[in-house]
């Protein structure tokens, strides 16, 4: 497979929302608004490359038997890395998503890259997957949280741009179901084509 | 009557998977028969109950007293997972019966995010059941943890009933699968939100 084409197919082939459907739980909790779900993206994206790095050069000698638990332990440290940054440097971003970012360990797209790529690809390979799963999923990500952000309060990344109250069900959790299984028969559709 | 608020707030009000969109992967996964899901959520009641208490006390008597609370994460997943094998083990002995419903599920919860998220809110969230906000003592705290997984079953054995319900009927192509199954969700949780304002 080209260097490419690791990068490109996270955005389309191998979504990691619409076609792979992992990591469920921060997708429809975090998108309330393009800006929240962008940045949820971004934090699983840092998660993703370096555990995809260090798995992948870990991986030859990590015996068969443990090496999930050895995985998580992998996952976990950077997770813990990424909450202190975070805490000292955009603190106001690790409140709004809360929970969700101590949560991204048991995140399935981040075990589930480990086991289908990165333990068998070399290192160069195994960051530019995770790149490339990672810009899938803040994409899907971002697209999901305009969308909530349009309906429940008519704007996009905070520039409002229809006047008046949105429906507020959309922000709120029954809105995330809906808006992401109308996106999901939207994306059927177009992948068919 | 402080116990009771709890209980109908974690159960209906706050919905696990409703309301605070935990645990979605499995709830989606095994909720195409009723009887797996019924399996599921018995074992999740019981992971998420034993882990929350077993999570708080090493969360107060160990990583607080040592100023190690940034290891949270770390110490509650290994927690989890050690527990989750243990249960299996334990209950292979004690109860080969249960064993045999519950044998499959018991792996898949480790990943379960229900599971740590409840652990993890349970030490770092104040509440507030109708009086001030506080944080949990450890009785508050196992209640809030087995009324969250009865929340988490009722939600699951609900659309499960739904599902089979939807296997029958002619849906669109395009709609077949996770689409309808995430519509209907979001119509139960739209029901669910009249829960909201009791507590």
């Amino acid at each position: 497979m080209s260097k490419f084409s690791l990068i490109t197919k996270g955005l389309l082939k191998e979504n990691p929302t619409f076609v792979l459907v992992l990591g469920m739980c921060p997708t429809l909790a975090t998108t309330t608004s393009a800006m929240n779900g962008l940045e949820m993206g971004l934090a699983t994206m840092f998660v993703l490359i370096l555990s995809n790095i260090v798995i992948s050069l870990i991986a030859p000698v990590v015996p068969d038997k443990v090496h999930i638990p050895v995985y998580i332990v992998v996952i976990a440290t950077f997770v813990t890395v990424l909450q202190l940054l975070m805490q000292a440097f955009t603190p106001d971003v690790y409140k709004t998503l809360g929970l969700f970012i101590p949560l991204i360990v048991v995140n399935c797209i981040i075990l589930g890259r480990a086991e289908a790529f990165a333990n068998k690809n070399g290192v160069w390979d195994s960051a530019l997957d995770g790149i490339g799963i990672g810009l899938g999923f803040t994409l899907s990500l971002t697209v999901i949280g305009i969308v909530r952000e349009i309906l429940g309060s008519g704007a996009v990344f905070g520039f409002k741009f229809i006047t008046g109250d949105g429906i507020l069900a959309f922000v709120m959790a029954p809105g995330a179901f809906l808006v992401l299984g109308y996106l999901m028969v939207l994306f059927n559709k177009l992948a068919k084509k | 009557m402080e116990y009771l608020l709890i209980i109908v707030s974690a159960i209906f009000v706050n919905n696990i998977v409703l309301a605070q969109f935990l645990g979605i992967c499995p709830f989606l996964g095994v909720s195409n028969k009723l009887s797996t899901a019924s399996g599921m959520s018995l074992a999740v009641c019981f992971v998420i109950t034993l882990a929350t208490v077993v999570t708080y006390l090493i969360n107060k008597f160990l990583l607080v007293p040592f100023g190690l609370t940034f290891l949270q994460t770390i110490a509650f997943i290994l927690v989890i997972a050690a527990l989750v094998q243990m249960v299996e083990i334990v209950l292979k002995k004690v109860s080969p019966a249960l064993y045999q419903a519950l044998g499959i599920f018991l792996p898949l919860i480790t990943t379960n995010c229900a599971v740590l998220g409840v652990a993890i809110n349970v030490v770092s969230k104040e509440f507030s059941f109708g009086g001030e906000a506080h944080m949990l003592g450890l009785g508050e705290a196992t209640v809030y943890a087995f009324a969250t997984s009865l929340g988490y079953g009722l939600a699951m054995i609900l659309f499960a009933g739904i599902r089979e319900h939807l296997s029958l009927n002619e849906v669109p192509k395009a709609f077949r699968g996770l689409p309808i199954a995430l519509i209907s969700v979001g119509i139960m949780a739209l029901a669910f939100l009249g829960f909201s304002g009791i507590v």
